[in-house]
């Protein structure tokens, strides 16, 4: 076991915790001790695969201002949105895209070279009147862009990394004030040795769980692991029902092609040529935003209008575009579609049907970043941003760009708090024996107890989750989830892996990130029970309403008792108001 | 309209048989395997792996790793060609796994397709196809691959004309996957060359209007280690995922070198 003692830990190179790692270590006004843990290395992260843009109110291009951006994620978000914090994001949005620019970021630019701006799914101008020029970008690789430029930021600034260490636990040292965080315990992918890592501060910005499904644009590498950690030490998760299905995956394998092909024009058509969103969103069409679009979509399938010889998909409609727009403003999905598809979008559409992509639920902290125990209190000295975050500013369904968006401003704004923190705090004892969980949990993994195959239990999780869980679930098929989910837990207590080395151990590794996912997906799965209405990305048949009277509280679920096979505590949140009166929901 | 679905049961034994898509035929992965923990050296080993048209290599490897050989160790991510994972040369030419099509790698006629695979070249082997990626990345970090600039920064964003973000566009597509850098002989045999991966970062930076670190960079490149080792080879271009045109680069940075003032 090694020991290392910083001011800050982040965990997480993607993003949200490289921005946070930037603003701790060059904007908090003193220099703190600052390291950053990844699974991975940073660049390899899954904000570079985000395409289509982030939106800031710049006006560059045409009249627009933050408070029309609040008002389009709250009613994006199906009013699930607590408001103060999606205003904050929206007014802090404007600096976050011109720090970027300043990093170096290479935007387009208009003719004027100022940093150029395209419409996107729900981003309107005034409340609605017409889709607005707000997404700022870098052709349709604005993640990308991102991602490489806050690491050659933190390159210049000497940012220590600790690459390919897994973080699997963290430390709470219990005060008369309840737990403190103060540190986190890394496994060593190179050498399997246990890294204790004591911090002042702990960020988590470990991003989403999409592998919990079979049809998506998440990497293999998405399993939910700072979730699953947080859980697991009794911390609540927040909205986890809520998961955001994009409409535009590759058919059959659900390779994200970015909207901001349809804010470049690209439509949306079944299997008779007809621009189906006119019927579902007469004013913005197929800019709706991206719950509505991939309902729309999964209903022209199952009323037998979809594409194809199995009548499984729509068409996106890209010929119009010409060449010159797909060459340059839409390279990589022009290519992602003939590599994978053999399909050319310049001459035929491109075969699309919707893929899990995005949680809107998580880790629950207030607009500091801060983590909650509980509705009112938090846990001093840890940190969560990013996809694994809930602050919440997406509510039951995520705008298009606001994730770029949400870790630029809330990795920044985590970063600072916790540089702050680690600023005016003594460092805590650790607990006693901070490496026994891990150790435990290594060790029954290696351990030869069973004759499962992880591989086996994953497949079949992915499959009742698409099958049952996905963009429209009802009792029926969410406790079907149920039974399987469960059935795949206690399969779980029998895996056996055949690596039982120490050096790259990846046996291990998904061994462990499948734990992770079985946890998650009981959680989805059963707050997707409890909430007995429709809203956002959460579509229920048997209650196709939203129900503002009995459900308009954001979900909280605990873990109670210990092993996988705990069991979970619902409570809920109240949901915070300023001036937005929820209305129905039309576009 | 939805009703439950029940995903068919397995035994779910080791033992059990492992998936096997309708229309899959049988391919060999010959993988060049190295666990310094108990391999002395080197050595192949094939598996025989159900494949369709349409996978990915990296589809193969999973195969292999999930249900036949769960020692094999390779990284990777994305799977869509974006994160940089997954380089390794496949067939002799470094590619990234998720990017090569099983149906490109098809032999003709009746004869059953083999498939080579290797870890990228240069690169001290850690275990299997994963190497160490430590002196790739710090050669990227050696020419200072970042916006320098002097002096107030501009309130709003610094104004560039459209041909002027132009002119570095390509060079800002790397996702540093080591493919070009792996690919080059110069770096194969003469460790110390930066490779081409650090000198298109040095490029995106020292033709973006915005910078003004050129001359440090330059300075960096001009060095022994610099771009006056590249020859042209053109192996980094075959090998680049993003489609950059990496020599062109690197004669651009050259040309950059000999006008300089």
């Amino acid at each position: 076991m090694q020991f290392h003692k910083y001011d800050v830990v982040i965990v997480g190179a993607g993003g949200a915790g490289m921005r946070a790692a930037l603003a701790a270590a060059t904007e908090a006004g003193h220099a703190p001790r600052t390291a950053v843990l990844t699974k991975l290395y940073p660049t390899r992260s899954h904000t570079g695969a985000a395409q289509g843009g982030m939106c800031a109110a710049l006006a560059n291009v045409e009249e627009d201002n933050w408070e029309w951006h609040t008002f389009d994620t709250i009613k994006g978000g199906d009013y699930l949105v607590d408001q103060d914090a999606a205003e904050v994001m929206a007014k802090e949005a404007i600096d976050a895209v011109l720090d970027l620019e300043k990093m170096g970021l290479p935007f387009n630019r208009t003719p004027e070279g100022k940093i150029d701006q395209r419409r996107f799914g729900g981003h309107t101008r005034n409340h609605g009147e017409a889709a607005v020029r707000r997404a700022c970008y870098a052709a349709d690789r604005t993640g990308h862009m991102i991602l490489q430029t806050l690491y050659q930021n933190c390159v210049k600034h000497g940012i220590e990394f600790f690459n390919e260490y897994y973080v699997l636990d963290i430390c709470l040292t219990e005060t008369e004030n309840g737990p403190v965080c103060t540190g986190a315990v890394a496994y060593e992918l190179a050498t399997g040795e246990l890294h204790v890592f004591q911090a002042k501060a702990i960020v988590f910005a470990t991003g989403g769980f999409g592998k919990v499904f079979k049809t998506t644009s998440n990497a293999h590498t998405l399993t939910g692991d700072g979730m699953g950690i947080v859980y697991r030490k009794g911390l609540p998760l927040e909205d986890m029902e809520f998961y955001q299905f994009h409409p535009t995956g590759l058919a059959g394998l659900g390779i994200l092609l970015t909207e901001g092909a349809r804010g470049e024009g690209a439509i949306l058509r079944n299997a008779s040529g007809e621009r189906f969103m006119e019927r579902y969103a007469p004013t913005i069409k197929d800019l709706a935003p991206r719950d509505i679009v991939a309902r729309s979509m999964a209903l022209e399938v199952l009323e037998g209008r979809g594409a194809g010889p199995n009548k499984d998909y729509v068409l996106l409609d890209c010929t119009h575009l010409g060449a010159e727009v797909l060459e340059t403003k839409l390279p990589d999905i022009t290519e992602f579609a003939r590599t994978y598809l053999a399909v050319d979008p310049v001459t035929e559409p491109v075969p699309v049907y919707p893929t899990a992509h995005y949680a809107m639920g998580g880790i629950p902290t207030n607009i500091h970043g801060e983590v909650l125990r509980d509705n009112d209190n938090v846990v001093p000295g840890l940190y969560a941003a990013g996809e694994c975050a809930c602050v919440s500013v997406h509510g039951a369904n995520r705008l298009g760009t606001n994730s770029l968006l949400d870790i630029n401003v809330f990795g920044r704004r985590a970063g600072l708090a916790a540089a702050e923190y680690a600023a005016n705090h003594e460092q805590l004892e650790l607990p006693a024996e901070p490496t026994r969980l891990v150790e435990e949990q290594v060790a029954l993994v290696l351990s030869e107890h069973g004759k499962e195959r992880v591989a086996d239990i994953r497949t079949e999780l992915q499959a009742t989750m698409d099958a049952n869980a996905s963009v429209y679930r009802t009792e029926e098929t969410l406790k079907q989830a149920l039974h399987d989910v469960q059935a795949l837990k206690d399969r779980y207590a029998h895996i056996s892996v055949q690596d039982k080395g120490k050096r790259f151990n990846t046996d291990l590794l998904e061994a462990v990130e499948l734990g992770f996912l079985l946890e998650l997906a009981e959680v989805l799965v059963v707050g997707a029970l409890e909430r007995k209405e429709s809203r956002g990305g959460h579509a229920r048949e048997d209650y196709p309403n939203r129900d503002d009277t009995n459900f308009m509280r954001h979900s909280m679920f605990y873990k109670q008792g210990d092993g996988l096979k705990g069991d979970i505590r619902l409570d809920y949140k109240p949901v915070t108001f300023t001036r937005y009166k929820p209305m129905e929901r039309k576009y | 309209m939805s009703t439950a679905t029940v995903v068919e049961e397995k035994s779910g034994a080791r033992s059990g048989q492992p998936p096997v898509a309708d229309g899959a035929v049988t391919v060999t992965v010959k993988i060049l395997r190295f666990n310094p923990e108990v391999d002395s050296e080197p050595r192949w080993e094939s598996f025989g792996v159900p494949a369709l048209p349409t996978d990915r290599v990296l589809n193969l490897l999973h195969y292999v790793k999930w249900y036949l050989d769960g020692t094999l160790t390779f990284r990777r991510s994305c799977a869509h060609g974006i994160c940089g994972s997954d380089a390794m040369q496949i067939n002799g030419v470094n590619r990234l796994a998720c990017k090569v099509l099983v149906k490109d790698l098809m032999s003709k006629g009746d004869k059953q397709t083999t498939i080579t695979v290797a870890p990228i070249k240069g690169l001290p082997v850690n275990k299997d196809l994963l190497v160490d990626m430590e002196p790739f990345m710090e050669a990227f970090k050696a020419v200072k691959p970042f916006l320098i600039t002097y002096g107030n920064e501009p309130t709003r964003e610094r104004i560039q004309s459209a041909a002027d973000r132009e002119r570095f566009d390509d060079t800002t597509k790397c996702i540093l996957c080591a493919c070009c850098t792996t690919s080059c002989p110069v770096f194969w045999n003469e460790g110390s060359y930066f490779g081409p991966a650090a000198i298109v970062n040095a490029h995106r930076f020292i033709f973006d209007s915005r910078d003004e670190g050129a001359e440090e960079r330059l300075d960096i490149l001009n060095d022994a280690e610099g771009v006056w080792r590249c020859r042209t080879t053109f192996n980094c271009t075959d090998a680049c995922p993003r489609g950059i045109q990496v020599t062109k680069a690197i004669q651009e940075v050259k040309r950059a070198l000999l006008f300089r003032r």
